[in-house]
């Protein structure tokens, strides 16, 4: 049934935006509060996620394509029919998918945070080269990808009971999303409760105070970066298997370098980091609403509105005495 | 030190006369440039090669000219709009000695291939998209393209006989007079089936920008819109999106049919092969090539998808008489009294342009019955 | 008033005696920056030929094709020359701020910005000469990029917001701003189908370095790399600044103009990225459009931190990347392939350099007094 939404369908597309565009940015926000809890920052998540989201797209086309030419040739030796099955048949290798880009996304963070070991090496410079060296070394091996069709992650429909076929859509929830939430109190429960997280601000915090506990920094700060590494590959594995849902060398707009600095914004605490995704992603969503609403004069302006609103929240709630309060002590961006 | 390495835009305007004629080739330029049998054609693209739209259509026409014996084709991609292109071309007559280069954006054509090509006279530059002028630009340079608008009018006919909900939408990038043909074709395509239908248009501001095309899509189904077509370098997500969905689709730039089976109608697609090896054939026999060269369905620049299993009969039906029309010469997708979205009247009570018509090539409106702003 | 100050930090002294080991000793010490810099490049050629090779391509092609289309002719040296002039001042506008321990990845923004005020300003000045209306172009960009900076350096003095979330985001602003006005109200409707300024008028357009195809900008660029060299290595302001990015409560208790020095050096940097916006406007595109957001800013950022925020530096790797860029091309076309395959090997060859900075002080031949105990 359709239903004509007219104004109403704003705050429903800043819902249905905010929950679709979200994932990726609280993805890598809450891998980077790891990883800058340890003291470290790593800006390279931009080409992580790129990174991620090509080896993700094309390890589940891989993997759904060979499932689907072993279930054909099953059949024809079996004599039967050959049933109609692509690649997109399988969203389990879409879920194998994102488990490949996480390990690609560790193996990122792992070199970033050994590099960074070093002594007099700075940890922003590396970031910045690794980005290129992603981004990089996923459109290098990316070009095969770009035409087939790879499975996409399923989605839950959470408004199946609507009869308003655009809120069935806009409520229709990828676990992904799901399993970000769950992360984020997770996250932030377990910084406060629990030795990991105890460990983990220590190094962030003081140096000199880990190595009196005889914590190996390095150790820590490399490990939190390849976990921020993993979160990132998902995020970018999110892009292309499930929204917008397809691998193209424009498929990401700069979420990852946005998603750092969301950090910062969220001041490395994982619950904000998640109404932090939830403004950007929504607020994404507000210029081609309006557009279809007939607020058509504009749009550049009206599609800048998460920077925007962005910078004035931060204006808003910062002040000069308490700069950076809850910042990590050892973090490089804010010393 | 001021210099002036191309005609100033003043100049260009004060030579504004219509070039309506198509093939205006140049005497000036001859054979001596291209050594017989042997030719190095340069394809210059502004995003990736695969992109499953617009530099993909150009790419598969190029493929098309490395067929042809003696012709050696050298091709780079992601080529910004700045000093890069024209370092490009520089490069590929310097270094691997190309005698005929297709610069295959339209931000390419000035200032960046206007300043090039005075310095190289023996090479043949053919840009995709601009206004050639006689007079005006270099006689080595050139331009071509094709009325899409056409397959877009085409679209908007079979799209309004699919649509249950009477509106149809459209997902652009810029509002420049290329995307505004296509989008008041589609819409004039679908009126001429159902006068009562509307298209709705949201501009995304880029020409590559997956998620807000992801996002347009959502914005314009979740108005009720339920046949999606669109205008953007790549059409993949838009396709994708709306297919996901569950609206009907037509294609722009490439046959985007396998990305939705069931769902995509027809489509309006570029045929480069043709012009190209045209382009190339000539020069390879010497011949001057044209300096001025428009071409649409009955030339094959430009045709249509195959139909899709949603098409009736009806519907295909439909647009295969206008398609007829408009191979046999003579249909007019503008034709007056044609009012814009705010109201003006553009296009007077009797007259009717032909889509050789340059004045189409500078349209800076929506007709009416589109819902959107250029602005 | 501006005084000379010596050299901060870790000057080298002059010998009192000249002796052969003491040039021995000075040119050891001096050896160090360039030695260990060229031994990461070598070991970037090597790994990357290892990853070429592997892949069944011949790297001594690929490096033979870098060095022809990168360096290799007078045509090459000008693609990397004209690539490498806005990259000079991107990275001006990170190195800058930097100086006072601010991390701004923002410059993209100015450079819009910049551009975009050069080509407002250059419409009123159609009919003015060259000698004003150019002059004109580049102070209208240096005050836009400054003034947007600058609000990044004023928001993080005033509202301790942090200038690096704070750039970024203002470079996302100052695009879709370009573009809004672009499109806009300042649309040349003969820009048809890409959306443009009216162009400048011919006498203000910026021609070439004689001799040779590089417009100006690279020259101006160059220069600005020396003066802001002067102004941190050699003023109090530059002395203030290392104190201040030190530690600011130390730089308060010494009087030190700590929110001039911030908002002032930020402001500098931006309106060095205006002036490359300025130079795309007026050496390169003649009017201004979406094609001034060419992530200029975003190299320049990785420039910086390679040139360790020294301006003198930037220069060499600023043409070391045009070069590596203006390669590119022709590796597409002779190898077969994919464009990216340049941005592999930058990527590599740049963690490589960086990786290289902890060799510094660890060799005993570049440390003469480590080597002969005085």
């Amino acid at each position: 049934m359709d239903t004509d939404l007219g104004w109403w369908a704003v705050p429903l597309a800043l819902i249905g935006g905010a929950i679709r565009i979200s994932t990726p940015f609280l993805f890598v926000s809450l891998g980077e509060t790891i990883t800058e809890k340890s003291g470290r920052i790593n800006l390279g998540l931009e080409g992580t996620l790129i990174f991620g989201a090509m080896i993700g797209y094309g390890m589940a086309y891989l993997i759904g394509d060979a499932w689907a030419q072993a279930a054909i040739n099953d059949a024809i030796a079996q004599g039967l029919p050959p049933p109609a099955v692509s690649a997109r048949s399988y969203p389990m290798a879409a879920w194998l998918g994102v488990g490949i880009a996480a390990i690609a996304g560790s193996l990122f963070g792992v070199v970033h945070g050994l590099i960074c070991s070093l002594k007099r090496v700075n940890d922003i410079a590396v970031g910045i080269a690794m980005m290129l060296f992603g981004m990089g070394i996923a459109f290098y091996f990316g070009k095969p990808f770009i035409a087939p069709a790879a499975p996409d992650l399923p989605s839950i429909p959470f408004a199946a009971w609507s009869d308003v076929s655009q809120v069935r859509d806009a409520f229709n929830v990828n676990a992904l999303f799901i399993i970000g939430i769950v992360l984020a109190v997770v996250l932030w429960w377990a910084f406060r409760n629990t030795r990991l997280g105890l460990i983990l601000r220590v190094v962030g915090d003081s140096a000199d105070a880990a190595r009196a506990l005889g914590y190996n920094i390095n150790l820590v700060r490399t490990l939190a970066t390849a976990v921020g590494g993993a979160f990132a590959g998902i995020g970018g594995a999110f892009l292309s298997l499930y929204y917008p849902g397809s691998w193209n060398e424009g498929i990401s707009s700069g979420q990852g370098l946005m998603a750092v600095a969301l950090v910062i914004f969220a001041r490395w605490n994982p619950i904000a980091c998640f109404w932090a995704a939830m403004l950007f992603g929504g607020t994404s969503a507000l210029g081609p609403a309006l557009q279809a609403v007939g607020v058509t004069g504009g749009y550049y302006l009206f599609n800048a509105a998460p920077y925007i609103l962005t910078l004035g929240l931060m204006v808003a709630t910062s002040s000069r005495n308490r700069a950076m309060a809850g910042a990590p002590g050892e973090l490089s961006i804010t010393r | 030190m001021p210099f002036k390495p191309v005609p100033s835009r003043r100049d260009l305007l004060k030579t504004g006369a219509a070039l309506g004629a198509l093939g205006v080739a140049s005497p000036l330029i001859g054979a001596r440039a291209f050594a017989q049998g042997a030719l190095t054609v340069g394809f210059i693209y502004v995003g990736p090669r695969d992109d499953y739209g617009y530099n993909q259509a150009h790419a598969e026409g190029a493929a098309a000219v490395k067929a042809i014996p003696g012709v050696t084709v050298i091709e780079e991609e992601n080529v910004p709009e700045s000093v890069a292109v024209q370092r490009s071309m520089e490069s590929m007559i310097e270094f691997d000695g190309a005698a005929l280069v297709f610069p295959t954006s339209f931000g390419y054509f000035d200032p960046h291939m206007l300043a090039v090509a005075p310095r190289y006279p023996g090479v043949q530059f053919r840009h995709c998209g601009a206004v050639w002028q006689e007079g005006v630009h270099p006689a080595n340079t050139g331009t071509y393209f094709g009325y899409i608008g056409l397959g877009q009018y085409l679209n908007g006919i079979v799209a309004a006989h699919a649509s249950r909900t009477k509106k149809i939408g459209f997902v652009a990038a810029k509002p420049i007079p290329q995307v505004l043909i296509n989008i008041n074709s589609f819409l004039l395509g679908a009126r001429s089936v159902d006068p009562t239908i509307t298209c709705q248009v949201i501009f995304t501001g880029e020409w590559s920008m997956a998620v807000r095309e992801a996002e347009a899509t959502n914005a314009l189904i979740d108005q009720g819109v339920d046949v999606v077509t669109c205008h953007v370098d790549g059409p993949k997500v838009v396709v994708e999106t709306a297919a996901a969905r569950g609206a009907y689709v037509c294609g722009y730039h490439a046959n985007q049919s396998a990305l939705a089976p069931a769902l995509y109608l027809t489509g309006a697609e570029w045929n480069w092969a043709t012009l190209y090896t045209n382009f190339v054939n000539q020069a390879l026999a010497g011949e001057p090539l044209a300096n001025f060269v428009r071409g649409g369905l009955s030339d094959g620049f430009v045709k249509m998808s195959p139909y899709g299993p949603a098409v009736t009969a009806e519907a295909a039906a439909a647009a295969d008489a206008v398609k007829a029309e408009m191979m046999s010469g003579g249909f007019s997708v503008f034709r007056g009294p044609l009012y814009t979205n705010t109201g003006t009247l553009v296009i007077p009570e009797g007259t009717a342009y032909l889509e050789t018509d340059i004045a189409l090539e500078s349209m800076d409106y929506l007709v009416e019955g589109v819902i959107g702003s250029t602005s | 008033m501006v005084q000379l100050v010596g050299d901060g930090g870790d000057a080298v002294a002059p010998p009192p005696r000249v002796t052969g080991r003491s040039v021995l000793d000075w040119i050891s010490r001096r050896a160090e920056v360039v030695v260990i810099p060229l031994g990461a490049i070598l070991a970037g050629l090597v790994l990357f030929g290892v990853f070429l090779w592997i892949q069944g391509h011949d790297p001594f092609q690929f490096y033979d094709l870098m060095y022809l289309g990168g360096f290799g002719r007078q045509l090459s040296i000008e693609s990397a020359l004209s690539r490498a002039a806005p990259l000079l001042f991107a990275a001006l506008c990170v190195a800058l701020p930097a100086r006072l321990g601010l991390v701004v990845i923002g410059g993209e923004g100015a450079i819009v910005l910049g551009g975009l005020a050069a080509a407002a300003i250059a419409l009123p000045l159609a009919n003015a000469p060259a000698f004003v209306g150019i002059p004109a172009m580049a102070i209208a960009a240096m005050i836009a990029g400054g003034f947007w900076i600058g609000i990044a350096g004023a928001l993080r003095h005033y509202r301790g917001v942090n200038e690096t979330i704070s750039s970024l985001l203002l470079a996302y602003v100052a695009i879709a701003l370009m573009n809004h006005i672009v499109e806009g109200p300042l649309r040349d409707p003969a820009s048809l189908n890409k959306p443009s300024t009216a162009p400048i008028a011919d006498q203000l357009m910026v021609g070439t370095l004689p001799g040779l195809n590089v417009h100006w900008g690279f020259a101006v660029g160059v220069v600005a790399c020396i003066l802001a060299w002067i102004l941190i290595d050699r003023t109090t302001w530059g002395f203030s600044a290392r104190i201040a990015g030190g530690n600011v409560r130390a730089a308060q208790i010494q009087g030190l103009p700590v929110g001039k020095l911030i908002i002032g050096f930020c402001a500098l940097g931006g309106a060095f990225a205006g002036l490359a916006g300025m130079f795309e406007v007026a050496a390169v595109q003649y009017s201004a459009n979406g094609s001034l957001a060419a992530r200029y800013g975003y190299t320049g950022i990785l420039i910086a931190f390679l040139a360790r925020h020294n301006p003198l530096m930037i220069i060499p790797f600023a043409v070391l990347l045009g070069g590596i860029e203006a390669s590119g091309g022709l590796i597409q076309r002779r190898m077969g392939l994919p464009d990216a395959t340049i941005l592999v090997f930058e990527g590599l060859l740049f963690v490589l350099i960086l990786i290289s900075e902890t060799f510094y002080g660890r060799f005993r031949i570049f440390n003469p007094e480590k080597r002969s105990p005085a």
